[in-house]
């Protein structure tokens, strides 16, 4: 089997459908025919949909999160160039002066003074002699005698050289740094100058990074512990209640969830000469806030395309459906009318064939009938002469009967011969009409007309014409009660066609009825009817090249139409 | 007025002998033919003065034996009998020349009408000639 075999029975298998002309069908061929054009039209789309909402995702983070590790650089840059520009203010008063200069309170806070008013954050200054003990301090505090030999920060900063603290509250209640600096004199004496630096500079450069109200902006320890207030994760020394990011000098960013549960992107940087951590914390809503309105977009695209495309392919399937019905009803109902034209066409030429084969026996008949009435009457004396008389006139009486049936059965009418001639419909009925009027009035039918005047003239057979039209009267009449009524109308079909409408309000006919109206012999009048009236009506408008139909419904009356030629039919110049 | 001569043909022959005998009856002067061929030989021995034609025959059809004889004679009057259901053959023959047709079974009175008028043609076409 080729491919495109293959793809074509694919397309069978799918839209495989009853093939019965039933409702079935076509609920079935709309379902298949419709999920196909949907599946095939939605399924490329959702993946586009998919993909573009991943592809769109993914630049919008990238997107809104790069300004944010802009910022948190910066934000590092400035502290360190804070603390850098604090340590080095520091380590040159300690290169500058000499301790011994600097043991002289006087000297000390002449400096502290210069520093303060350059360097804001500065509260207080001190030095620390070779044993720990704070030889001379300049600040809001008596520190002054303090031992710190066995302080963590002074081991520090002997082993370090320069020591920048993490924040603490110590003696005064608010958050500050120290930082100290560690000098030999000449003489191999170590020495410590000690400063303290207020870390409200640190809030500032926090505030100077301009979040929004649901980002967060903090420094931490490497050990955790907020070195400046939060707005969500807590005040200064707090324990941050989210876990420390992994070490990088990188600015860098993850995903998380914070106490809240909010979905958090958590940018930092770790500091290089401190151990601090520079963190920038954003909802993930925040910053999706442009991205669920594109995803809002998006969604609604493509609910909008998938009911476009729903209604395109239902009310296309629907549309084709709806064809492709019409049109097998269409053939069956043509169908039905060929087998039936057939059928009555072949119940027509047996008919024929049988009175054909009769008539020639019955002709002998009528001879030898003849011939012995004619020898009877010529014979001088003939004995019961009135009895044979009878008899044979009984044998004639019969074959005449015969004689009439098998005549009209042959279509014969009283004139033999067609005669085509221009005629007026309207005035044919009308004389038809004048034949019943005496049996209208007597049982007061009324009959109304309603007849096409501007109508052409029709190449017909007036004699023929009126026998059908009489035909189908006297049907109409037989039908109606007393009072009833029967209307004739005519009109022009198209320019080819003439319309004739007769129609009773009689006592209809079943549809058994209505489909044997045309057979021979078929009668309802159980009495007076030959059951050929119609039959031979049948016949002669089929001659004329026209057309009869009837439609009826029991209790409610019939309409018989018949439509005839403008022009003569071909057949209907030479009979049938 | 002469004796009317009339030649009979139909492929029944009951019905034709019948028939003969009739007419016979009634002071004609009858012949008769089963066949087309028949009914030629005895136009062409005798012309008759009417023929009396029986158009659904064996071997040469009505309608042939019709058009030979109004060739041969055509003073000689042709009646066509038919027992078919199509009054077609019957205009048909009008055209050939045929004077008139009857269907089957005859009336006899309507046959003897048409006798009678083809009778009085023929025979003043014949007298005349």
């Amino acid at each position: 089997m080729s491919r495109l075999e293959r793809f074509r029975s694919l397309f069978r298998t799918a839209l495989d459908v009853p093939e019965e002309i039933a409702p079935e069908r076509y609920q079935a061929l709309r379902r298949k025919i419709t999920l196909l054009l949907t599946t095939a039209a939605v399924v490329p789309l959702l993946i586009l949909s998919v993909i573009n909402y991943h592809q769109y995702r993914a630049t919008l983070t990238r997107e809104i999160v790069t300004p944010v590790r802009g910022l948190v650089n910066k934000t590092r840059h400035s502290f360190e160039l804070f603390l850098a520009e604090r340590a080095s203010t520091v380590s040159l008063i300690s290169q500058v002066y000499t301790p011994a200069e600097l043991a002289d309170e006087r000297n000390l806070n002449r400096i502290f003074r210069a520093v303060k008013g350059e360097f804001p954050g500065f509260i207080d200054l001190g030095l620390i002699d070779e044993n720990g003990v704070h030889a001379s301090y300049v600040g809001p505090y008596n520190l002054k005698g303090k031992d710190y030999s066995s302080a963590d920060w002074y081991q520090q900063t002997r082993v370090k050289g320069v020591y920048v603290s993490d924040v603490f509250m110590g003696f005064r209640r608010f958050p500050h740094i120290v930082i100290a600096v560690q000098r030999m004199t000449d003489d191999g004496h170590s020495w410590v100058l000690r400063a303290t630096i207020d870390t409200g500079q640190f809030d500032r450069l926090i505030a100077s990074m301009g979040l929004e109200p649901e980002s967060d902006a903090f420094l931490v320890n490497t050990a955790g512990v907020l070195q400046t207030a939060s707005r969500f994760y807590g005040a200064v020394l707090d324990q941050l209640p989210l876990p420390m990011p992994p070490m990088t000098y990188e600015t860098a960013t993850l995903e998380t969830t914070d106490p809240a549960g909010r979905d958090v992107f958590i940018t930092y940087t770790y500091f290089q000469h401190a151990d601090f951590v520079l963190m920038a914390v954003k909802p993930r809503a925040d910053i999706f806030k442009p991205w669920t309105t594109l995803r809002s977009d998006l969604i609604l695209l493509f609910v909008t395309s998938v009911a476009l495309i729903l209604s395109v392919a239902f009310g296309l399937t629907d549309l084709l459906v709806r064809r492709m019905r019409a049109s097998d009803e269409r053939r069956i109902a043509a169908f039905v009318q060929m087998e039936h034209t057939q059928k009555l066409s072949s119940i027509g030429r047996l008919a024929a064939g049988v009175a054909h084969e009769i008539n020639n026996p019955l002709a002998i008949i009528n001879e030898k009938a003849g011939l012995a009435s004619d020898l009877m009457e010529l014979a001088k004396d003939f004995p019961e002469r009135d009895r044979f008389r009878a008899l044979v006139d009984a044998i004639l009486r019969s074959v005449e009967r015969c004689r009439s049936i098998t005549h009209r059965l042959l279509g014969f009418s009283r004139r033999m011969d067609v005669n085509i001639e221009q005629l007026d419909v309207n005035d044919v009925l009308k004389e038809t009409m004048s034949f019943l009027e005496q049996e209208a009035l007597h049982r007061s039918i009324t009959t109304s007309v309603s007849l096409d005047q501007a109508m052409p003239r029709i190449a017909s057979d007036r004699g023929q014409l009126q026998q059908v039209f009489l035909n189908i009267l006297n049907n109409a009449f037989a039908a109606v009660p007393d009072g009833g009524s029967v209307t004739l109308a005519t009109w022009l079909r198209d320019p080819d066609t003439v319309g004739v409408s007769i129609k009773d309000n009689g006592k209809g006919m079943s549809d058994e009825v209505l489909r044997h109206i045309f057979e021979p012999f078929f009668t309802t009048k159980k009495t007076s009817g030959t059951g050929l009236g119609m039959f031979i009506t049948y016949g002669i408008i089929r001659r004329l090249g026209g057309d009869i139909a009837v439609q009826s419904k029991e209790g409610a009356g019939t309409t018989v139409t018949v439509f005839l030629p403008v022009k003569a039919a071909p057949t209907a110049t030479l009979g049938s | 007025m002469q004796e009317l001569k009339v030649l009979l043909v139909d492929d029944e022959e009951e019905f034709v002998t019948t028939l003969a005998e009739r007419l016979s009856l009634r002071g004609m002067a009858t012949r008769i033919a089963t066949d087309g061929e028949q009914a030629l030989r005895a136009v062409e021995a005798d012309p008759p003065h009417v023929v009396v034609l029986d158009l659904m025959m064996p071997g040469i059809k009505g309608t042939e034996a019709l058009r030979r004889i109004k060739a041969g004679h055509p003073t000689v009057q042709v009646i066509l009998l038919t027992g078919h259901g199509s009054a077609r053959d019957g205009i048909e023959g009008m055209k050939l020349g045929a004077f008139d047709y009857l269907m089957k079974p005859l009336r006899l009175e309507d046959l003897l009408e048409k006798l009678h008028e083809a009778g009085r043609l023929a025979q003043a076409a014949q007298g005349n000639s």
